[in-house]
């Protein structure tokens, strides 16, 4: 018998169930409680960046909205730096941008929303940029385990062209899952995006 | 030489921080320990689970690193779920505190980290406009908090006992009794959803949830046992409930790019 290496399991995932909120966005499920809370407002008046919105939502096989659906983002700042030690890249950290926010999908429509910056381009271990992007977190009733994707942005086609994880997805088209559309809507710009869980459009999700 | 020179181990395992930094990545998911997606006895994941392969990504700076939270992003009754809601009492129920420690795959405690928490009352009904079941909402009782972890992974928190109630998946499906938990860690690789049941629950083998579970010892590592020792006398019974979220690979001897 060789040595017992004796690493511990993971704790298994168990669905978020569809009253999650009560636990996370508790002013969505009906009451107040904290006196401070997580929110899908990333952006704070001092961040620094363009600001943006990115809305979206989050479709099951038969195309209809989740509308229990609870997506939480994390992001680097404007300098692509994210304020975390672990990033020990050039960009500079920005103290008024944690990066990160949740946000339920609305009970009817089903949409999501997230204000914050748009993220600058991030520079890999080896050194390679990588387009600006955000990471996606998706929980609901019926999700197993949390699923993983990321947003990008259409106005970055020459930097989506050169990215290695977009470079990853075998099939050109199904990069196009991944790209959040540029608008703008009362003077504000808005990013939209559709996150497929099925079906010939079903958008890539990374095992991280 | 010493006669009592330690076994060959891991030079992961246990030791003190820091060491080279612990930037390679996360260990490798073991999917086989988690629930499918697809999993058709919890009907609600039939249409809800992606059908595509999951492209597998080597760890970047984006997975490796995630959201730090501090004790100004709570309050000082956030872990007390008696008292956090309470209006003219306390809640009904079993008074219990949960208690454990979020460590990663190599047993080291996960410090300063987010856990949040949320259950139905004690008769098994959530706070939540959505939950029409017929057992009363009770006033006292919001039925969500959140704690740090210490600098050793150690949390704790008090509430009462939630209760198992009915749901729609087969006419008579039941959920035992259980508590959510969410967990970040240092990366949000590791972000990680789970639920704590309770030791000695009838309804935990027969669940639609729990027997999506592959894997028999995975099922047992989310059943907390009652933990005598860390009751409080004339009180509150407690139960133990340990997180271990996936570990990280060091970078020993890896050319750091220019600026790292």
């Amino acid at each position: 018998m060789p040595q017992p290496l004796n690493y511990l399991k993971e704790t298994t995932s168990q669905t978020a169930g569809p009253y999650v909120h009560i636990g996370l966005i508790p002013a969505m499920a009906g009451f107040d409680i904290f006196e401070k809370n997580f929110s899908n407002v990333l952006v704070t008046p001092g961040s620094k960046g363009e600001r943006i919105i990115l809305e979206g939502k989050v479709l099951d096989g038969s195309g209809t909205p989740l509308r229990d659906v609870l997506l939480e983002i994390w992001q680097a700042n404007a300098a692509g730096r994210y304020n975390h030690p672990a990033d020990r890249s050039a960009g500079r950290l920005d103290e008024d941008f944690r990066g990160w926010g949740r946000a339920g999908s609305d009970f009817e429509s089903g949409v999501v929303t997230f204000e914050t910056i748009k993220p600058g381009a991030i520079t890999d271990k080896a050194g390679r940029r990588c387009a600006p992007h955000v990471n996606v977190w998706i929980v609901a009733r019926g999700i197993n385990i949390g699923l993983n994707t990321r947003l990008y942005f259409s106005d970055e086609e020459a930097a989506n062209a050169a990215d290695p994880v977009l470079n990853l997805i075998e099939q050109p088209v199904r990069r196009a899952t991944l790209i959040a559309k540029r608008g703008e809507r009362a003077g504000k710009i808005v990013y939209s995006f559709t996150i497929n869980l099925q079906g010939p459009q079903e958008t890539v999700f990374f095992d991280v | 030489m010493n006669a009592q020179a330690p076994a060959l181990q891991d030079p992961r395992l246990n030791r003190p921080e820091p060491f080279t930094a612990r930037d390679g990545g996360f260990f490798q998911r073991d999917r086989s320990i988690h629930p499918p997606a697809h999993a058709p006895g919890y009907k609600s994941s039939v249409l809800r689970s992606p059908r595509q392969a999951l492209l597998s990504l080597e760890n970047s700076v984006s997975e490796i690193t995630g959201p730090v939270f501090g004790h100004n992003d709570l309050g000082p009754l956030d872990n007390d779920l008696i008292r956090n809601y309470a209006k003219d009492g306390d809640p009904v129920g079993e008074r219990i505190i949960v208690h454990g420690r979020v460590l990663d795959e190599t047993g080291r405690g996960v410090p300063n980290t987010l856990v949040e928490f949320w259950q139905a009352n004690a008769g098994g009904r959530y706070r939540h406009k959505k939950d029409t079941y017929l057992a009363p909402i009770d006033p006292n009782f919001g039925g969500c908090g959140r704690a740090l972890s210490d600098d050793a992974g150690y949390y704790y928190f008090r509430t009462v006992k939630p209760g198992p109630y009915p749901w729609r998946n087969y006419v008579n499906s039941w959920r035992p009794a259980h508590i959510h938990f969410s967990v970040f860690g240092s990366g949000f690789a590791q972000r990680l959803i789970t639920q704590m049941y309770f030791e000695g629950d009838p309804l935990i083998p027969i669940c639609p949830i729990l027997t999506t579970i592959p894997d028999k010892d995975a099922l047992d590592r989310l059943v907390a046992p009652l933990d005598l020792n860390a009751s409080t006398p004339f009180d509150s019974l407690a139960y133990r409930f340990d997180i271990v979220l996936r570990g990280a690979r060091s970078t020993y001897f890896e050319n750091r790019a220019e600026g790292n």
